[in-house]
């Protein structure tokens, strides 16, 4: 029998889109040929190293800028020549702010709010992202962190379906951080389509459907990431010991311990799929050694991991 | 209270978006010591100091010669540096970048900047001809009014025009200070206070086609009685090529 799987609605397609700038006499290509999709009602995370297309590429489907070549169309709208259709559907959150100084953040949020059809109840989301108490407070005398969750909430608070996050959490502290990726959550349960981009792995890990890994403006992977990191690497059996281990006498006992990863006083990896009978014998020679284990486990890979290994810099 | 963040977009309707955006520049302007100064107290000071500069004027009618420069130096206050700094700034902090793309537009905030300046302008003007009313000053029965609003427009669009060109091209700190310098040297010797013929003589003819001596001379030739329409030219072809060339280098960001 056929497995029913439930399409989610393509909120932005990206074809074969190049993105050029003139830097002096030179042109250089920030995005290079890069086709991927963005789906409504999940959250997709594009990753990459800095200058590796991702703000060229979101900036793009905002409408900021246009494509050199290629086709990005957002519900099937042009994000240029649709942009009147297109702006109430789409919020957008900078990463520099987008406010002036002399605002108060309660006055800021009610005037954006205004500009909408159906804004969110202004108060209700001041507490939501803590920041009631500061509704009379000027922008300029906002922390960082309060900074980005009123950026956020003007983001959000047309309930457009589709959302653009640029590095949300960027200067938030872990209560913050938490109580944003519950938003980004929400949002994306009830229907909308959130675009995150973001340097921290774990946000990465722990919020999106769906990711995509970007390198010199091309597409480096992409997939859920329980695909990604499946498809990544094996598990490592990592073992840590006081004092030194002598590799050769160890893998001459357990000879599934050959391949070596990391080395480094007393914390060794060995790239082998880690069982319980492995790690059995491995204790037993230990003891019969007299070395001090101070443990053993499987190391599973990280996005971390696998974001550097694809998006490594190759030295010239 | 819990908040339900299903989407549900949908843009206000133009006229609210546009009113809330004149409200929102009203307000920021409104609450900034330093434009205050520069649109409201400066005008208002040398149209009160020049009342009584009877002597040094070498007239009997003071504020005849002084309320027409001072009328051009509020509008040149507020459509040129108090315009351009604003913009200046909101370029740099990514206001225009972000409004452009809410359902204001940048349509919307164009509009928005330039009902809000009218509104601010016509505050400068209920101030400055109360004030100098007030002091005595009474209109003449030959003043154009139509060649004074259409001065005050074109004025307007021509120096916002250049405002924005400012902005939209140098950094926000280059243009808070050219901005501030322009408008000093421009009240000095531009025409705007102290009437054309009165500067030296290779600076007057320059200065004559300039848009503030054409908008100084101009208000001056109305409240005097006389023609304002080779100003009036002049001013239409600044705000005509201010405005083709922040067509052509105003960046938003």
């Amino acid at each position: 029998m056929a497995k029913l799987e439930r399409v989610p609605p393509a909120a932005v397609v990206i074809e074969d889109l190049t993105i050029r700038y003139r830097k002096g006499k030179e042109l250089f290509s920030a995005v290079d040929g890069l086709s991927m999709t963005m789906n409504a009602g999940e959250i997709t995370s594009i990753l990459g190293p800095n200058g590796a297309g991702k703000t060229s590429t979101i900036e793009a489907c905002e409408g900021f800028r246009r494509p050199t070549s290629g086709t990005i169309r957002v519900f099937d709208l042009d994000p240029v020549r649709d942009a009147v259709q297109l702006r109430p559907r789409v919020g957008v959150m900078l990463q520099e702010g987008g406010a002036w100084l002399g605002v108060r953040a309660g006055e800021l949020l009610r005037y954006v709010a205004s500009l909408y059809a159906n804004p969110l109840d202004v108060p209700a989301l001041l507490e939501r992202l803590d920041l009631q108490d500061h509704a009379q407070t000027n922008f300029r005398r906002l922390s960082g962190g309060q900074r980005q969750r009123l950026c956020l909430a003007m983001a959000i608070v047309g309930r457009s379906d589709l959302v653009f996050l640029d590095e949300p959490t960027a200067g938030m502290d872990p209560h913050s951080r938490r109580a944003t990726w519950d938003i980004i959550r929400e949002l994306r349960d009830g229907g909308a389509g959130v675009v995150l981009s973001t340097h921290h792995m774990d946000e990465a890990e722990s919020l999106s459907d769906r990711i995509h890994i970007l390198k010199d403006g091309r597409l480096a992977a992409s997939g859920t990431p329980t695909d990604l990191l499946r498809e990544s690497r094996n598990p490592l059996l990592e073992l840590s010991v006081n004092g030194e281990l002598d590799l050769v006498a160890l893998a001459r006992a357990v000879p599934e311990l050959n391949k070596v990863v990391d080395a480094v006083a007393g914390l060794y990896s060995f790239d082998v799929k880690p069982s319980t009978e492995i790690m059995a014998r491995v204790a037993s020679w230990c003891v019969d050694h007299r070395i001090e284990l101070r443990g053993i486990r499987t190391h599973e890979p990280t996005l971390e991991e696998l974001f550097l290994s694809l998006t490594k810099r190759v030295e010239q | 209270m819990t908040l339900d963040l299903t989407p549900k977009p949908g843009a206000a309707p133009w006229p609210s978006r546009l009113w809330a955006h004149v409200r929102m520049e009203l307000r920021l302007l409104s609450r900034q010591g330093e434009q205050l100064l520069l649109t409201i107290v400066i005008p208002l000071m040398v149209l009160i100091l020049g009342s009584k500069a009877d002597s040094l004027l070498k007239t009997d009618a003071p504020l005849d010669v002084v309320l027409p420069g001072v009328l051009a130096l509020a509008l040149v206050s507020m459509s040129f540096t108090s315009l351009a700094i604003g913009t200046g700034f909101e370029r740099r902090y990514g206001v225009l970048k972000h409004l452009g793309a809410t359902p204001l537009s940048p349509q919307g905030l164009l509009w928005g900047k330039a009902l809000a300046i009218a509104l601010a302008q016509g505050v400068q003007g209920l101030l400055l001809f109360g004030v100098a009313l007030v002091l005595g000053w009474r209109p003449q029965a030959d003043t154009s009014w139509i060649s004074f609003g259409a001065l005050v427009v074109l004025g307007s669009l021509a120096f916002a025009g250049l405002a924005l060109l400012l902005a939209g091209s140098f950094r926000a700190e280059i243009t808070l200070a050219l901005a501030n310098l322009l408008f000093i040297l421009a009240s000095a010797f531009g025409g705007v206070v102290v009437s054309v013929d009165r500067l030296p003589a290779p600076l007057a003819p320059l200065v004559a086609y300039s848009p503030t001596g054409a908008l100084g001379e101009g208000m001056r030739a109305v409240f005097a009685g006389d023609p304002a329409g080779m100003h009036l030219v002049v001013l239409t072809v600044w705000a005509n090529v201010a405005g083709a060339a922040c067509m052509k280098w105003f960046k938003w960001e």
